[in-house]
């Protein structure tokens, strides 16, 4: 690895660290420093006074497990932006283009509009907060099954294909959508709206738990693919020739990309632009090297959405923005702004 | 660090353990209530016990001075877990259907007393509503005496529908944005507004608020149209009249068109009879005076 690579990686991870500390000391209650030691200290002791200290439970049930959780989702989406980029080969590739997103979305809106009208209580009993992550995680799976089945021949995997064949379920799976936001009353509407904007607010132990056995491998196993990738930047025939079994990697890549995205919106809701803009921002500093650019872009990834997430709790204390409107706010102008820059990359 | 805290996510997630909240505090002595629904606000303020309240949410908007007196925790439907316990709660009202679900559940595990408050646009509802509040703020007694006055205000109301010969059809237009209407049909508040001022929605064979046709308004047939007023803006006679889909139903020709306060016509609190009788007033002009 080269000098810039590693000292790329060890300002991330300091990066990271910053943002860590932030996130856990940050919030719209105020818990000194040395207390958050103390509570730290005496919930590694299994301190049973902690059970029932105010800003204990603040610490340890809310902004713990929703900085993790921020970690985990940014870091998914980032790395599997940096993935899809890499076996497009297209720099404009995001995780919402393989269908994941819209298929997520659609099983979400479903649960939400249908699930309450056949199997009544559904979204207000205990199981409540398993039945919308299960769906949408479902939802996502499902449609990038039909869009790869689609898209293979011959048990040959056309990316062209893929991508049109994506722009095409979108639409669908958007119209859809659209229908149950006509079937749906106003407060299921109101639901709709607000999961679509993507948070971090509901961030449990359970949901960090499930992210942490989901989307955790794939954020270890991922970097491993990092030569196949390199190698398939040269062309897939190139890519078959320097040894890179070229179709069981594509398959592996896109069942990956589907685990992690499709857990993180199931998790938090469909938050948009971390995915394309972090690979960016890694490619122009650090080059395009993927051993790089993989493990580098789910360090910022982490890093940004739980830094977007501290705004979005803070801003407008004891409210809160949804985290999507942000990570739009920053990350749209990014794109037009790289658009505009790097125009003749794209071939436009 | 973590192990007890992931261990009791973990049972919560599985369902296999039923959880039991404490509650913190006696209703007589709370002090900091964090409300989350307008009407709760309107019944706690009709109550005289506004002091209590730490914060409330956006929909908060009677009396108007609620908003500006105390801090507000955001929308009803997207409320920020930690926001609401930095105020450091010891009630929490919240109506039915405040959300998101994972904040609330946040919320409870912290053993804060929390309390849901039934929503439903009928007297019957609006009763529950002051009862179910008055019991949590240990005031049965100023619940009772509201009670009586929103009984006493439906029962005059009662007095003023049987003086009503011909029940007009009434339609609810909730918005009309690029030349699209989008009216109330049954089970809105609009629907229940509607039928507490003794006449009939012309909307009645759609469900909820929903985008409706042009030709169906013709259908509809409504002899008045009703919409909201806000602050800024009301739909005018003029304007609404002056589309050909409203133009051909019989409203147009009596040019009936009634513009209401949004809250006061669908926020179903204790000034719902106040409201119905106005509206009842504006639909029927030439109603007999009282015997």
């Amino acid at each position: 690895m080269s000098r810039t690579a590693i000292v790329t990686l060890a300002l991330l991870c300091l990066l990271l660290a910053g943002t860590a500390i932030a996130s856990v000391g940050l919030g719209a209650v105020t818990i000194s420093p040395s207390r958050i030691l103390m509570v730290l200290r005496a919930a590694l002791t299994r301190d049973p006074a902690l059970d029932a200290a105010h800003d204990a439970l603040i610490l340890l049930d809310i902004r713990i497990p929703r900085t993790l959780l921020g970690f985990l989702v940014g870091a998914a989406l980032a790395m599997s932006g940096a993935l899809l980029q890499g076996l497009f080969r297209n720099p404009l590739a995001d995780p919402g283009l393989i269908g994941v997103s819209a298929g997520a979305a659609l099983a979400a809106a479903a649960a939400i509009v249908l699930g309450d009208r056949w199997i009544p209580g559904l979204l207000d009993g205990p199981w409540a907060v398993v039945v919308l992550p299960l769906a949408a995680f479902g939802g996502g799976l499902a449609a990038t099954s039909i869009l790869y089945g689609l898209a293979t021949r011959d048990g040959r995997t056309s990316v062209a294909l893929l991508l049109l064949a994506g722009v095409a379920l979108g639409a669908l799976t958007g119209a859809a959508t659209g229908l149950l936001v006509y079937l749906s009353d106003d407060r299921q509407l109101r639901d709709l709206t607000f999961w679509s904007l993507g948070s971090l607010g509901g961030a449990t132990w359970g949901k960090v738990a499930a992210a942490a056995v989901l989307i955790l491998p794939v954020l270890v196993i991922v970097p491993f693919l990092a030569r196949s990738l390199n190698a398939l930047a040269l062309g897939e025939a190139d890519a078959y020739y320097l040894g890179v079994p070229v179709q069981r990697t594509k398959r592996i890549m896109i069942g990956l990309v589907a685990l992690a995205v499709g857990s993180s919106v199931a998790l938090a809701g469909p938050i948009a632009f971390i995915g394309i803009v972090v690979p960016h921002l890694l490619r122009l500093t650090a080059g395009a090297d993927h051993r790089i650019v993989l493990p580098a872009s789910a360090l910022l990834g982490g890093s940004l959405l739980v830094g977007a997430d501290i705004l979005a709790r803070t801003l407008a204390a004891p409210a809160e923005v949804p985290i999507g409107i942000l990570t739009a706010a920053i990350g749209a102008p990014f794109f037009l702004w790289l658009l505009l820059t790097r125009a003749q990359d794209i071939g436009a | 660090m973590i192990s007890r805290s992931v261990h009791r996510a973990l049972i919560l997630l599985f369902g296999l353990l039923p959880i039991t909240f404490a509650s913190a505090a006696t209703p007589a002595d709370v002090n900091r209530v964090v409300v989350l629904g307008g009407s709760i606000t309107e019944i706690i303020y009709a109550l005289h016990r506004e002091e209590r309240i730490a914060a409330l949410d956006t929909t908060s908007l009677f009396p108007p001075s609620a908003l500006k007196d105390k801090p507000n925790v955001g929308y009803v439907r997207s409320i920020s877990a930690e926001g609401v316990l930095s105020l450091r709660p010891d009630l929490i009202l919240s109506i039915d259907g405040a959300g998101p679900p994972d904040a609330l559940m946040l919320i409870r595990q912290t053993g804060v007393a929390f309390v849901t408050i039934p929503d439903d646009p009928t007297p019957d509802g609006i009763h529950r509503k002051i009862d179910a509040i008055g019991k949590a703020l240990g005031d049965e007694s100023g619940a009772a005496a509201l009670d009586r006055d929103v009984a006493a205000g439906f029962a005059s109301l009662a007095v003023l529908r049987t003086r009503i010969e011909k029940p007009r059809r009434v339609l609810f237009v909730l918005s009309l944005q690029n030349g699209r209407s989008m009216v109330g049909g049954r089970h809105t508040s609009a629907d229940g507004m509607i039928r507490l001022a003794g006449s009939v929605n012309a909307a009645d064979d759609i469900d909820g608020y929903k985008p409706i046709t042009d030709e169906a308004i013709v259908a509809a047939a409504p002899d008045v149209i009703l919409t909201m007023q806000n602050d800024r803006h009301a739909l005018s006679a003029d304007t609404v009249f002056a589309m050909p889909a409203y133009a051909a139903t019989p409203a147009a020709k009596t040019r009936s068109l009634v513009s209401l306060d949004g809250l006061l016509l669908l926020g179903f609190g204790p000034r719902t009879p106040e409201a119905a009788t106005t509206l009842i007033r504006a639909l029927y002009p030439d109603l007999a005076p009282a015997p």
